[in-house]
């Protein structure tokens, strides 16, 4: 426990390490340390800014499929409104045949009906004149009588 | 044990030897203060420590990344943001930080390391060296009153040379001889010679502090080793039981000696800075 010129030496021993850590050791560390919190700040950054750029999408992403489901929707409905008015024409289309059919139909079977009425008429008035001849065999001249004749098919028209 | 071969040594001359530093002189040192001795010992032990645990911090430092740190890396970055938090809580110029914090953690590491040289054997060492013909070695640095003084004072220069840097020449002398008791000139002497107590007192006790404990601490393992040395199944075991209940207790000391040597020295220093 005595004092001796140690002292002296341990004091520049002292100054020595302090200037060599303050020189060579302290700075670099440091300088990393900051370096590293200021990586990490810029991560947790950039994570966050990632996360709202993931929410924005998110979002993004469900009005596109709003937006397609609703234009779906909207096809099919005119689709059906389509099919809808095709089948309505062709219904037209049909009936119109039809009843031109049927009106056809119908001219066809009154003509039919006439030239039958016409031809019955025509054999009538032979079979009355046939008749009228068996009677009337002499009285009768056909060219005499043709007026006459000719009256009476006017009349059974 | 003593280099006088031919009788073991009482418990005595066993302390006595152990306490005796190896210094220029060849011998005990006679007078209490004596400037023509150097401690060879402490000189080299504090010298040899010095640069092996700055070697390692300044490898450290050389591959520092800022990208993902191994552990020996992130041990030192841990002991530097440390040191560095304590520094900004107590010096507020981010200029005298790049000193002082420096400083604080070249203090804390050497002084922690020199302590540390405590835990190994008390005999290991000091009977390598006679062999070699080596008749004294103390290897705990911080356990020379020199070493401890030596490095407190070195604080005192630096508490000094702030005081006049931050004050200027003429706002520190104004200072020493107005605080703490005012401007009056009957006050003068007073406040003058209660600055001079207050650093010496500081200086004093800042070295005393550590050099008190490691000492202490030191003649404790001795004294267990002595317990050891009466070769008895007694003494042995009373050994084991005491020297590891004394070491483990001891790292609690060298960790809690070499910081508070730290943070009186940052304490002292923050003082400089202000103004009374």
């Amino acid at each position: 426990m005595n004092l001796n010129a140690t002292l002296i030496a341990q004091l520049v021993v002292f100054f020595i390490l302090v200037v060599f850590t303050m020189k060579f050791v302290w700075p670099p560390i440091v300088k990393a340390l900051d370096e590293r919190a200021k990586k990490v700040a810029d991560g947790l950054a950039a994570a966050d800014k990632a996360k709202a750029d993931l929410a924005h999408a998110e979002k993004k992403v469900v009005e596109e499929m709003r937006k397609a489901r609703e234009s779906a929707g909207d096809v099919r409905t005119s689709a059906e409104k389509q099919a809808s008015t095709l089948i309505d024409e062709a219904r037209a289309e049909a009936g119109r045949i039809i009843a031109a059919a049927r009106e056809a139909a119908e001219g066809e079977a009154a003509a039919a009906a006439q030239r039958a009425k016409e031809a019955l008429r025509d054999q009538i008035a032979i079979l009355a004149l046939a008749g009228a001849e068996k009677i009337l065999r002499k009285e009768v001249d056909a060219k005499a009588h043709a007026e006459l004749l000719a009256n009476l098919k006017q009349e059974l028209q | 044990m003593s280099s006088t071969a031919g009788h073991a040594p009482t418990a005595s001359e066993y302390i006595v030897h152990h306490l005796t530093q190896l210094n220029t002189s060849g011998h005990a040192q006679q007078n209490v203060i004596d400037w023509s001795i150097i401690n060879i010992d402490t000189v080299f032990y504090s010298v040899l420590i010095g640069a092996v645990s700055l070697y390692f911090l300044w490898r450290a430092a050389s591959k520092a990344t800022s990208g993902v740190p191994g552990r020996f890396q992130a041990a030192v970055e841990i002991l530097v943001d440390m040191v560095a938090d304590q520094a900004k809580g107590i010096i507020h110029s981010a200029e005298s930080r790049k000193f002082v914090a420096p400083l604080a953690l070249t203090v804390f590491v050497w002084i922690f390391m020199m302590n540390a040289m405590d835990l190994l054997p008390v005999d290991l060492l000091p009977r390598i060296g006679e062999m070699f013909g080596i008749p004294y070695m103390r290897v705990v640095a911080t356990a020379d009153l020199n070493g401890a003084l030596g490095m407190s004072i070195g604080v005192l220069l630096v508490c000094i040379y702030y005081n006049i840097k931050i004050k200027g020449a003429k706002g520190w002398i104004h200072e020493l001889f107005t605080a703490p008791f005012g401007n009056h000139p009957l006050l003068y002497p007073v406040n003058f010679i209660m600055q001079m107590i207050e650093f010496l007192a500081k200086t004093v006790s800042h070295g005393m502090r550590l050099f008190g404990n490691m000492y202490a601490g030191e003649l404790v393992f001795m004294l267990i080793a002595l317990l050891g040395g009466t070769a008895t199944v007694m003494g042995f075991v009373g050994h084991v039981i005491a020297g590891s209940v004394w070491a483990i207790f001891h790292i609690l000391i060298i960790t809690l000696q070499a910081f508070i040597f730290m943070m009186l020295a940052l304490v002292y220093i923050g003082q400089a800075h202000e103004s009374h």
